[in-house]
């Protein structure tokens, strides 16, 4: 008893002193939602949520390619400290976004999460990720609900592709304007993406003084397209919109040459169908169409040499966002070393709240999807929309728009 | 037994008039869209009869894939859930291995009525193989296992199917080759129908009357009957009752694999989770048109179909519903859920007896 109580007297005594001893003071974290430690010789770690599997897969593992390649161009360090990447499969519906956030997000060493693909992944996706404390930076949700704060947005989340709002204003003006359609049909799949974009397409189409002859829905997982179309056929649309994905675009894109009233129709879609793996399931019947999506005719330093290096890591075949995942990763690693404090021995300290302030603070950073600037509610893109029509199976950029 | 009116007022309970208030408003709901809609008929004689004719199609696939569940229901009493993976085994192969290649070397386009033959022989012979290897070595262990067990096998053996092609075949959509004779289409008392959805109706109705009689008319047929009614007997008869079920599980999969070859001639695309839906469909045909009923599992494949199609733009768009599309399945499953209240067997199955039960 004697000898414990001396003992305290001697370690609050070894504590006074070495605390008044002249090292500098320990961190103390500040941060309105925490900080993330890592001690010397840890790795930082980011996590990417991205669709990993199933028939929209291509557009995941083009964003992860431009991921990896980013950690590449930092030589997989950032202040000294190797960077580990996290991977989840977010497939590309809600319930993919909540599992994959969910495990990411109850690791608590990580900073940020670069994610989703697919807006319906991407709604639950923010939420969780903003109530972790981390940020998501998504290189492809373009649903307007996401950064539109009476809808879907959460703080934290950040966008570097384009809203959707811009692309389908981009659409209707084409359609409108350059091939002279004056009557237009739409289908969702009940998405948050497809139903907004189609919705942003029809609103505009009809200000500028065309005709919606009808908006329908299909489901994810629909094959027969046939009575659908036979609906829409009704009206005789000159154009026919359906931002839609891969596996139910090819369908539609195949069936309705098979409808009677279709035949002059033009078809058209999205960046969710910009992919080689689209060609392949549509078939010839893609032959013409149109597909809108981020102008990928970047000309900059940065991304000839990201050409470089994909071709020799990951070959020829690119999808459609592979820049953004690119410039999202950069974007958060830059933060890091902005807002990290670093004591002696290289322990590293990350307020989680400092990367978000620091984040929305970006201003004219420089990356492959040009001069990126965020908003207050985390759009950051520099977008410019190109309108492709699929010419021998490859995307040809056709006209440009930027708002 | 009679029982007087009186007595039947007085057996009523509340859960009796919430079904039949909830029959009637659907029935109502349904007359009202129906009439709502053909008044204000946007559609042209035509276009009707090309909703039939779409709805004749997809359905005659589920009245072929329903049949395999109809047969094994009948013979084990057990829902065969992997079956939908049978389906897509058997096209998935023949599309990788045989309507690819064959495509690419022209061969198709010179001879298309072999390519398609040698394409569906490999689709069907997949799908029995597939088919029998599963009923070996996941079912029959458990022959006399209670009910459960059998079921909770099949959902795994399904998902285990799905992750093995995936694996062998990728987890993409793979593209099945246009077959260019069956492009276009064909003028048939007036009207315009495709060549891909005559060809589907056509073998479809062919395999169908092909099983009526193989069940109705052969010796096997007859040993599945009679194992169907009872296993022990039917050993005690002679009859070898494994060789049965091993060739019930043959027959259900082969009629999987032809309508595999079928749908990829509709649908032009083939991927490793293509079985799903489609089996989920023809399991609602199957109890729909009264499980264990070869003749019931067509009839409400057809029926499916037909709703399906016809459904949306009949019943929901004269209610003013906005994408009735998007509430297909919906009429579906009511439709299943209405037969069902109405007859719980379906429509053309037997009561069951005490022994089955």
């Amino acid at each position: 008893m004697k000898y414990s109580k001396a003992l305290s007297i001697l370690m609050l005594t070894v504590l006074l002193v070495s605390a008044c001893a002249p090292k500098a003071a320990p961190f103390e974290c500040t941060d309105a939602i925490g900080c993330v430690t890592i001690a010397p010789g840890d790795p930082v770690r980011i996590g990417y949520a991205l669709v990993l599997s199933g028939p929209n897969e291509s557009l995941g593992i083009d964003s992860r390619n431009g991921i990896e390649i980013a950690v590449g161009d930092h030589d997989t360090k950032v202040l000294e400290h190797p960077i580990e990447l996290v991977g989840e499969d977010a497939m590309c519906s809600a319930e993919g976004g909540q599992t994959a956030l969910t495990k990411l997000a109850a690791d608590p060493s990580l900073i940020g999460i670069i994610g989703t693909n697919c807006s319906s992944a991407g709604e639950p996706a923010s939420r969780i990720a903003s109530d972790a404390g981390m940020v998501l930076l998504s290189p492809s949700n373009t649903a307007p609900s996401l950064t539109n704060p009476d809808l879907a947005w959460n703080p934290g989340y950040f966008r570097i592709c384009h809203n959707d709002n811009i692309q389908g204003a981009a659409m209707a003006k084409y359609v409108y304007e350059e091939l002279g359609a004056r009557t237009a049909a739409t289908i969702h799949d009940g998405s948050p993406y497809a139903d907004q974009l189609q919705e942003v397409f029809a609103n505009t189409f009809k200000e500028m003084g065309g005709t919606i002859t009808a908006q329908e829905a299909v489901n994810v997982g629909d094959t027969d397209m046939r009575p659908i179309l036979t609906t829409i056929a009704v009206g005789s649309p000159d154009f026919l919109y359906y931002p839609i994905f891969i596996p139910e675009g090819a369908q539609i894109t195949r069936q309705a040459g098979d409808i009677a009233g279709l035949e002059n129709t033009t078809l058209a879609g999205a960046d969710g169908m910009y992919s080689p793996d689209f060609v392949e399931a549509a078939g010839d019947a893609c032959e013409g169409m149109y597909i809108s999506g981020p102008n990928l005719a970047f000309e900059n330093p940065i991304y000839d040499h990201f050409l470089e290096v994909h071709l020799e890591k990951y070959g020829k075949t690119l999808s459609v966002f592979h820049a953004q995942a690119y410039d999202g990763t950069m974007m958060l690693l830059a933060a890091i070393e902005k807002v990290a404090v670093q004591d002696e021995d290289g322990t590293l300290h990350i307020g989680r709240q400092d990367i978000r302030d620091a984040l929305y603070a970006t201003k004219d950073f420089d990356g492959i999807t040009g001069n990126l600037n965020c908003d207050q509610y985390g759009d950051c893109a520099d977008p410019e929309i190109a309108v492709n029509q699929l010419q021998n199976g490859e995307y040809v950029p056709l006209w440009t728009y930027v708002p | 037994m009679q029982t007087t009116i009186r007595q039947r007022f007085e057996n009523i309970d509340y859960l009796d008039i919430a079904l039949w208030v909830l029959r009637i408003v659907i029935i109502v709901a349904v007359l009202w869209g129906t009439v709502a809609t053909i008044l204000d008929n946007p559609y042209s004689t035509e276009q009707w009869l090309d909703f039939l004719i779409f709805g004749l199609a997809q359905g005659s696939l589920y009245a072929l894939i329903a049949l395999g569940y109809t047969l094994v229901y009948g013979v084990l009493l057990m829902i065969n859930f992997a079956h939908g993976e049978f389906f897509m085994a058997g096209i998935f192969t023949a599309t990788v291995f045989v309507a690819i290649p064959l495509d690419a070397s022209g061969f198709t386009d010179r001879h298309p009525i072999w390519a398609l033959l040698v394409i569906a022989v490999v689709a069907i012979a997949t799908s029995m193989g597939i088919a029998v290897l599963t009923e070996r070595v996941a079912y029959r262990p458990l022959r006399r296992a209670p009910r459960l067990v059998p079921l909770i096998t099949a959902i795994g053996a399904s998902f285990f199917w799905q992750y093995f092609f995936r694996g062998l075949y990728g987890s993409g959509i793979t593209a099945f080759p246009d077959v260019a004779l069956l492009k276009g289409s064909w003028t048939i008392l007036g009207l315009e129908i495709l060549k891909s959805q005559v060809v589907v109706i056509v073998a479809s109705v062919l395999m169908l009357i092909g099983l009526y009689i193989f069940v109705m008319r052969t010796r096997m047929g007859k040993a599945m009957r009679a194992v169907s009614e009872d296993k022990d007997v039917a050993a005690l008869m002679g009859i070898d009752v494994d060789r049965v079920i091993m060739i019930t599980f043959a027959v259900g999969a082969a009629m999987a694999g032809a309508a595999g070859v079928l749908y990829a001639l509709m649908y032009r695309q083939v991927h490793f989770f293509m079985g799903f839906f489609p089996g989920l469909k023809a399991f609602t045909a199957a109890v729909l048109g009264g499980i264990g009923s070869v003749p019931g599992a067509a009839l409400g494949g057809l029926l499916l179909g037909l709703f399906e199609s016809v459904g949306p733009c009949l019943f929901l768009e004269g209610l003013g519903i906005t994408s009735p599309y998007q509430l297909k399945d919906v009429i579906a499953f009511t439709m299943l859920v209405l037969v069902l209240l109405v007859r719980p067997q379906g429509i053309m199955g037997e009561r069951l007896a005490e022994k089955k039960a």
